[in-house]
């Protein structure tokens, strides 16, 4: 087997960049607005994997931490005038602070109760989003309508203007590769193999010296924070936010997306955020209900057939073929 | 005081609703040690069949009782095909098969009976000699159906083989396997007669709450949170938990929070629940050895 070649590397990772720069200018206004959702939901979906993939904890709720994220940004950017940018960081801070509180009980819940306590929260959020008495700052069932940011410069490249969606797209690549990167930093290392020596062997993970209810509930916080950025850079990508947009069919979106790119993988993420963005478009031609219908098949589709998602079935027939060719 | 008495007595006419959601998600968890997440979009789908039934022209007890019929034959096919294979699987697996067919079930009904909100009937008239000022003649008449259920239920698992050897292969498996009992035909019994109490409890709420295909929706998380409080393991526990939940949250909509929160009174009994009694108010403790 002949180690990878670093030259192909940069290589691949030029054209990657450039594909990457050039592609908002290949399609519609409308297509690159799809494209940022796509970066979102892959966001949103590194951060459900982080604990639910690698540390074998279940969420049911994370629509409820996106929608913490959203909120979080469509308020400071409207009541306060905080610049955009600047209520990622925010966020971060405040989803990650709400994950940890919320990951205290998730210590004392395993399994389907842990499920079931978030798949309650998730299912309580848009109440909550709607009272009355918090109405005045999340603007209660109408939500809070955002102006899209206008892009520092403009120009025009292949006959193409650069619009807003063209300015929040090259924003939002930038906002998704910090995050994978990080989330990439976090889990390669001794933090990663500890939280999946958790979720495989509790008792033997402690007994190995790692501090479970710290990682636990850490873990929760990190994967929340993540989440969280994904809302808020959700909201500032809609430029609208409201209850309505966070029920638990976007919990179960999110699940759909990590079992369909992979479990405990990062890259996964990326296909699962295509996926749960494109597939509904296309299913909901057929028929109103028909996007549940593919998701729910799907799910136990994989479940049975490729459970470590499309990333795994990657990885394996990639590792089938290298041993073929090595012969 | 009259309001409050009107308050308290609407809450237990819930609460009953609630009890037979609840005894529905303690007759699969006794069988598998699993949470049906997927039990609320069942008993709606098997609700839409008998609704199906009555328009086709058939009476509403001959409606019901096919139903009921129905929904154990595919409560025990769905456990057969779908979750046979993940009897061993780990418990993630389990819970997003659980949310796959949760999204098919919704998927069904909306697709074959459309998204349009339809009227239910009631099988107990308005005007019953058993209607009283406090309790409509359907919440009286449901309340009896689901006594009836329930003792029922605790005749099946206390005097018949079938039910014995039913809790045999719960708490027991491998010992159960040994002594010739058929465990994973046991997880299928356990789930054909949870979907049948699905359909019962469906039928039930059905005329007061409408019927459509996301109905059991926030009545689920009701039935979790009384079998939660009650103890998932008892049925008798399930069912006194759905009805206390039913008037904690009558009561607290009423005088305390007000309606638009009463989902978040389900989210706090939960996870209250679970953190600060994990096995409910009447359930057994469970020591697990390492």
């Amino acid at each position: 087997m002949k180690p990878f070649n670093r030259k192909w590397i940069w290589l691949g990772g030029a054209l990657l960049l450039i594909v990457l720069l050039v592609l908002p200018f290949l399609v519609k206004n409308y297509r690159v607005f799809q494209f940022n959702m796509v970066l979102v939901y892959a966001v949103a979906i590194l951060g459900l994997n982080i604990l639910t993939g690698f540390n074998g904890q279940i969420s049911l709720g994370h629509g409820a931490f996106y929608a913490l994220g959203a909120y979080t940004a469509a308020i400071l950017m409207d009541k306060l005038g905080v610049p955009y940018g600047a209520t990622l960081p925010v966020a971060f801070v405040v989803c990650f602070g709400f994950g940890f509180l919320v990951g205290f009980p998730a210590l004392r819940l395993a399994g389907h109760y842990l499920a079931l306590a978030t798949f309650a929260l998730a299912l309580a959020i848009p109440q909550l989003l709607k009272h009355k008495q918090i109405e005045g700052i999340t603007g209660g069932v109408q939500g809070i309508v955002l102006t899209k940011p206008e892009p520092p410069f403009s120009f025009r490249f292949l006959d193409q203007p650069f619009s807003a969606d063209r300015w929040l797209y090259f924003f939002s690549v930038a906002v998704t590769a910090l995050m994978f990167l990080m989330a990439w930093n976090l889990l390669r290392g001794r933090v990663g193999r500890a939280l999946i020596a958790v979720r495989d062997h509790p008792i033997a993970a402690t007994a190995m010296g790692i501090n479970l209810p710290v990682f636990k509930s850490l873990t929760f916080g990190m994967s929340a924070a993540i989440t969280g950025v994904a809302g808020a850079l959700g909201a500032i990508v809609v430029a609208f936010v409201s209850p309505d947009s966070f029920t638990i069919s976007l919990s179960i979106f999110l699940l759909v997306g990590v079992v369909v790119g992979g479990l405990a993988s990062i890259p996964g993420a990326i296909f699962g955020g295509i996926f749960i963005q494109f597939v509904p478009n296309i299913a909901d031609q057929f028929s109103k209900s028909a996007p549940a219908a593919i998701y729910g098949i799907l799910l136990i589709g994989f479940m049975y057939l490729l459970p470590t998602g499309v990333m795994g079935g990657v990885y394996k027939s990639w590792t089938k073929l290298r041993a073929r060719t090595a012969e | 005081m009259e309001a409050l008495l009107y308050q308290l007595f609407s809450g237990l006419a819930n609460g009953i609703i609630y009890g037979s959601v609840a005894l529905a998600l303690v007759m699969v968890y006794q069988a598998t040690h699993h949470i049906n997440f997927a039990q609320g979009e069942m008993a709606t789908f098997s609700t839409f069949i008998a609704w199906a039934l009555m328009q086709a022209g058939w009476s509403y007890w001959a409606a019901f009782f096919i139903t009921v019929a129905g929904s154990f034959a595919g409560g025990l096919l769905v456990q057969r095909i779908v979750l046979r294979p993940m009897e061993m699987a780990p418990v993630l697996t389990n819970v997003i098969v659980f949310i796959g067919l949760l999204l098919i079930f919704n998927a069904l009904s909306g697709m074959l009976f459309d998204h349009a909100i339809k009227s239910f009937a009631s099988p107990f008239p308005k005007n019953s000699w058993f209607a009283t000022k406090y309790f409509s003649a359907h919440q009286l008449g449901s309340a009896g159906v689901l006594l009836l259920v329930l003792g029922a239920l605790f005749a099946f698992f206390r005097y018949t083989r079938v039910g014995l050897a039913m809790r045999a292969a719960a708490q027991n498996p491998d010992s159960a396997k040994l002594v010739g009992i058929r465990v994973s035909w046991m997880l299928g019994l356990g789930w054909g007669l949870a979907a049948a109490i699905g359909a019962v409890a469906g039928m039930m709420i059905a005329p007061i709450v409408f019927l459509d295909p996301n109905m059991m929706g926030g009545i689920l998380l009701y039935g979790f949170a009384g079998a939660l409080l009650g103890g998932i393991d008892t049925p008798l526990g399930a069912v006194i938990g759905g009805l206390v939940v039913g008037v904690l949250e009558n009561l607290l909509g009423a005088y305390v929070i007000g309606t638009d929160l009463k989902l978040t009174v389900a989210l706090v009994l939960i996870v209250g629940t679970l953190t600060l009694r994990p096995d409910g108010l009447f359930g057994r403790k469970v020591v697990s050895r390492v």
